[in-house]
């Protein structure tokens, strides 16, 4: 019995408590891309470094906020920082739309055109971030760092394994919960919030029902830079903020997106969990998970990996390329891109 | 001159000339009918009154007031409303979000116009809540036609309404069309079934390679041996 219980706390603490927060951070990431194909019909490859650039003007907040004293313990201060981030991610959404995107659209220029020009708009936001925090690693963490310690588990427990749940996984859930019911009450029930769905659903009818595109544009890049900076706060809290990480976090929040159902919010949150409970998974050790379960005389002499953590962003590949193969449409019948 | 008076026009989508001089004219009240074969223009022609053509010669009237160089959108706010062929509800919002939508130029409370629409297609009432595209042909229809109604158009314009449904629908379709215009409203349709349209038409147009060839009362042009034989299949 008690090793049924190990097992369980074991698998919960390497697999279920991560992942759950990994999925939600994916969440906040594939809304904000699905929103945007949603409703400006493009692939917008810049949405990583959109949420780099939300978190690096949050990281230098919290700095001149922690050099100030200012804190808000045991609560990092990032969150009191959270929303100059999200201004500043804002701005340089709907900067670059002006700037760039909306040449394009005037011109109705073809989806991929402007999925290409979404990713010269990555390289430039991505130099444009190393340029001001440079391409290290960046510590901003402070506060409490768990709300449950592995020892003391143990202690309260008695079991041998320990399960540790930190500060920034528990805020992770709390955070996308609160900003996706929120999302959803926005879409659903405002006048907005309709209208945007109304645009994404059919442009033509849209623009004859005298709804102002120009507003609807907006609207949906301040929703997608808040997302994408929040999601981004909250993988730097979790794990570290690196700006190369999030170049490459593009890619399980590409597949999150189209796993889900391309254009379809609940997709996306399906398919953020999807992706995330899939890599972890994946690459996770189960020796010792099977130690626990099996007889002695069964214990397996390798780690019992399917993949290397090294390649976790394969896992995402393998589900991208399986959905686009056998229901390109998503789980929830989405646009096929 | 009628309510609405679109005179000589003439254009196309930027390559040549799709209708050449055309004239179509609808009083308050009236049912003004588009009719003529495939690829005559009837529905560039409807673009062109409601402003999405660039018409080069020509004008458009309506109460009065000069429009030609009116954006739709500001068309709408004046009065039009406008029920395209294809794609004309919005598939994913429920009945109720459609015809919100539809008055989402209004900065009035809209329950009453909302209510209008519920008394002259019940059906929408009961289906309120359910996502437009789950409809079935004929009420899609209804969806459509009540999402233009929504601003309180003074001119209504559809372009062939019953596309696709069945001629059960069908003759229901025309019945709610000779309501609403009995209300005052000023309509403009095309379309296919033209001797059903024609019969419920005050006015009728028939178009032949975006010219007018025959313009008469609805009852005159049905009576009209020569339209008999080539429109209306004998």
């Amino acid at each position: 019995m008690t090793d049924v219980l190990n097992a369980l706390v074991l698998i919960t603490n390497f697999v279920i408590v991560p992942a759950t927060a990994y999925g939600a951070q994916l969440a906040l990431g594939a809304l904000g891309v699905t929103l945007i194909f949603g409703i400006l019909r493009f692939a917008n490859f810049a949405h990583g470094e959109l949420m780099a650039f939300g978190a690096m003007v949050t990281i230098l907040c919290t700095w001149l906020l922690q050099s100030m004293g200012v804190g808000i313990a045991p609560l990092p201060t990032a969150l009191l920082a959270l929303p100059f981030g999200i201004l500043a991610a804002i701005a340089m959404a709907l900067v670059t739309d002006r700037a760039v995107y909306r040449f394009y659209r005037v011109k109705r220029a073809a989806p991929i055109i402007l999925a290409i020009v979404s990713v010269g708009v990555m390289f430039v936001m991505a130099g444009l971030i190393r340029f001001i925090i440079g391409p290290n690693d960046q510590s901003f963490a402070d506060g409490a760092r768990f709300l449950i310690r592995a020892g003391e588990f143990k202690q309260m427990t008695g079991l041998n394994e320990g399960l540790a749940i930190k500060q920034s996984q528990l805020l992770t859930v709390v955070i996308a919960v609160v900003v996706v019911v929120a999302l959803f009450w926005f879409l659903q029930k405002t006048r907005s919030g309709k209208a945007m769905r109304a645009y994404s659903d059919n442009e033509d009818l849209a623009l004859l029902s005298g709804i102002d595109p120009a507003r609807v544009v907006m609207i949906t890049w301040i929703i997608a830079a808040t997302l994408a900076t929040i999601a981004g706060v909250l993988y730097g809290l979790d794990k570290t903020f690196k700006p190369f990480i999030y170049m490459q976090l593009l890619l399980p929040v590409f597949a999150a997106a189209i796993v889900g159902g391309v254009g379809q919010p609940v997709g996306a949150i399906l398919g953020g969990f999807v992706i995330a409970f899939s890599e972890v998974t994946i690459t996770y050790a189960y020796k010792k998970f099977i130690t626990y379960l099996a007889p002695e005389s069964w214990a397996p002499e390798g780690l019992v990996q399917l993949l290397s953590t090294d390649y976790k962003f394969a896992v995402s590949f393998i589900i991208l390329v399986a959905v686009l193969l056998i229901r390109p449409t998503g789980i929830i019948r989405g646009k096929v891109i | 001159m009628k309510f609405l008076s679109a005179l000589n026009m003439s254009g196309g989508y930027g390559g040549a000339d799709i209708i050449h001089d055309c004239d179509i004219t609808v009083e308050k009240g009236e049912i003004a009918v588009v009719v003529g074969p495939n690829g005559a223009g009837k529905s560039t022609a409807m673009k062109a009154v409601f402003g999405m053509l660039d018409l080069h010669q020509g004008t458009v009237v309506l109460d009065g007031e000069d429009i030609t160089g009116l954006a739709p959108q500001q068309r709408v706010a004046i009065g039009m409303g406008f029920v395209p062929q294809n794609h004309n509800v919005f598939v994913s919002l429920t009945v109720q979000e459609n015809l919100e939508m539809g008055a989402y130029i209004c900065d009035y409370d809209i329950g009453e116009n909302l209510e209008q629409v519920f008394d002259l297609f019940p059906i929408l009432k009961e289906k309120r809540d359910q996502p437009a595209g789950e409809l079935s042909g004929g009420q899609r229809q209804q969806v459509a036609v009540g999402r233009a109604l929504m601003t309180k158009p003074k001119l209504l314009m559809l372009d062939e309404p019953t596309a696709g449904v069945s001629p059960i629908v069908m003759d229901e379709l025309f019945d709610r069309i000779l309501e609403i215009a009995r209300t005052g409203i000023a309509i403009l349709m095309v379309e296919q079934n033209a001797r059903q349209a024609l019969e419920i038409a005050d006015h009728g147009f028939v178009l032949v390679q975006g010219c007018n060839r025959f313009t008469d009362t609805g009852q005159a042009l049905l009576a009209d041996p020569e339209v008999r034989r080539s429109f209306l299949g004998g």
